[in-house]
């Protein structure tokens, strides 16, 4: 195992990597047209942002595609898997909601990452308000869409907690306080979909802020076999 | 019999006059029933091309070997979407709606460029796509910006501009593959082997088998014949062949001093019609991979249109 970079960067960037990978997965598969268009945008957006920050950690290549599952630091939230729209809507809305309040917050600071968070924060609010849209739109539109999108909500709610563990290198954040706000916004957008704000627990029992340790689930494996496994079949090629 | 009434024999002659004058037939401007469903089938054909179009180049998101490749490649693959949806909006603009095309294209009644019935089986058929079948798009494609059809060729405009993105992307990847490693070498030279042929079926079937062509011409919707651009578009690869320092899979591949162009083999007719037909080798899973996505989108388009009307505004 490499050394362990302690950059900040690094979980930030593997955030954005990953769910951009998944986003990824929905091309050519999108329900209508538009989206087609949305979730590459949201995907490109996320890429962009994952480049600045692995560089700022290292080679972004060789972070990328070169480590093993346990020294990625992402949350686990982003690697869960696309599901129906409805799970990629809401997976879209708790990450959006988290990585613009930490970003406006970083954009505000001195560390190294403030000129990319005051960029990335516009598309970030952006992302946010195509998951609110959907998520209303969703929430509040057939019987059946409010079924799957309050399933999504539920089913997602249990990797949420991990967001705000403070993330290594950024203790000083407010984490606490960014825990309240998220809960707001969340809660507002929910109610006027006419749905309700998840009562179980917003972590499982052993997974307290494991992704920012190394400590995934199952498909995240499988994302990485089919990420990297071009790049590591020919070592040392320029592409 | 029919009689033409006084009224339509003035629209026709205006018509044709726009059209022997080079001008553009509007949306608006009167014209004749067969002129729009060709271009309807035209339009929509191409439209349907590019959504179906994503699928081989999605292929490789998840697995594009390096993080500006994948950038590179995810913006391609939304420009197509977008390229779909203007062309869905062009031939809107002809009185066929977005559903009633996607319903043709999903129940066989219309078709999609056939090269995209090939699948993508290494890395560098990602180049290879990007080298010839965009290459030879665009070759089709530029002397459309000229078409009678205002709303088409202004598409067409910005269709070319980022197709020629496209293709030097295409060309550079295959580039920097063939200076590689021997492997990537290799799997550029398979790629390139793989993809020459279907790239000159693209232009349709030779000019005394053309059914559509004549029409077409005479209405400046078509500018050239297939032949000829066939012809221009292999002039061009050629040469672009050698500095990828790759070979094009034709031993009769020569340059003919007297007609001043390059001499080519000839084209496995009966190859192009199978595909045709739907024998090619991802006919089936395109379009059923397309279908099961408006399928289980569907569900998502209602609630947006329930939402819509609950909140009273337009939907999708």
């Amino acid at each position: 195992m490499r050394d362990t970079v302690t950059t900040p960067a690094l979980p930030l960037g593997d955030d954005a990597l990953i769910l951009s990978h998944r986003l990824g997965e929905w091309a050519g598969q999108a329900p209508v047209l538009e989206e087609e268009v949305a979730l590459a945008n949201i995907a490109l957006d996320l890429l962009g942002q994952a480049r600045v920050l692995l560089s700022l950690a290292g080679d972004e290549d060789e972070l990328a595609y070169l480590r093993e599952e346990r020294e990625f630091r992402n949350l686990q939230l982003v690697e869960q898997p696309n599901g129906d729209f409805a799970h990629t809507i809401a997976r879209q809305l708790y990450f959006s909601t988290y990585q613009e309040l930490l970003f406006e917050q970083l954009a505000d600071g001195d560390t190294e990452l403030a000129p990319l968070a005051g960029k990335a924060v516009k598309e970030v609010a952006y992302h946010r308000d195509h998951a609110t849209q959907w998520t209303l739109r969703l929430g509040d539109g057939t019987d059946e869409s409010r079924t799957r999108m309050q399933h999504a909500l539920d089913a997602l709610w249990r990797f949420t907690g991990e967001m705000f563990e403070p993330v290594p290198g950024l203790e000083s954040l407010p984490w606490a306080t960014f825990h309240d706000v998220w809960t707001t916004r969340i809660t507002a957008t929910v109610e006027q979909a006419t749905l309700r704000l998840p009562e179980g627990p917003q972590r499982g029992a052993w997974t307290a802020g494991a992704g920012r340790q190394g400590l995934h689930t199952e498909p995240f494996g499988r994302l990485l076999a089919e990420m990297q496994h071009l790049h590591r079949s020919h070592p040392g090629a320029t592409w | 019999m029919t009689t033409i009434a006084p009224e339509e024999a003035a629209q026709e002659a205006a018509f044709d006059a726009t059209v022997a004058a080079d001008e553009r037939i509007e949306p608006r401007d009167w014209m004749p029933e067969a002129y729009r469903s060709t271009l309807v089938r035209q339009i929509a054909q191409h439209a349907h091309s590019e959504i179906i179009g994503m699928q081989p180049e999605a292929n490789w998101i998840t697995r594009a070997p390096s993080l500006r490749r994948k950038a590179i490649l995810m913006a391609k693959v939304q420009d197509e979407a977008g390229h779909g949806l203007y062309l869905y909006s062009a031939a809107e603009t002809l009185g066929a709606s977005r559903d009633e095309l996607l319903d043709k294209l999903h129940t066989g009644r219309q078709k999609y460029s056939s090269i995209f019935n090939y699948p993508t089986l290494t890395w560098a058929d990602v180049g290879a796509i990007g080298w010839l079948v965009d290459g030879a798009a665009i070759t089709n494609q530029v002397p459309l910006c000229r078409c009678s059809y205002g709303p088409y060729a202004r598409a067409m405009v910005r269709v070319c501009k980022e197709e020629s993105f496209h293709q030097r992307q295409g060309y550079e990847l295959l580039l920097t593959l063939s200076r590689g490693t021997d492997a990537q070498h290799a799997m550029a030279q398979d790629a390139v082997d793989r993809w020459w042929w279907p790239s000159l079926m693209m232009f349709g079937p030779p000019d005394d088998e053309s059914s559509h062509s004549a029409q077409s011409m005479a209405w400046k919707i078509k500018r050239h014949s297939n032949d000829e651009l066939r012809q221009r578009f292999v002039d061009i690869c050629v040469p672009q062949a050698e500095a990828l320092g790759l070979t094009l899979p034709d031993p009769d591949l020569v340059w003919n001093e007297d007609r001043g162009h390059y001499d080519f083999g000839s084209i496995d007719w009966t190859e192009f019609r199978e595909v045709l037909k739907g024998n090619g080798p991802c006919n089936e899973q395109r379009i059923n991979r397309r279908r099961r996505a408006h399928e289980e989108g569907a569900w998502v388009r209602e609630a947006a249109a329930a939402h819509a009307a609950k909140h009273g505004k337009a939907g999708r």
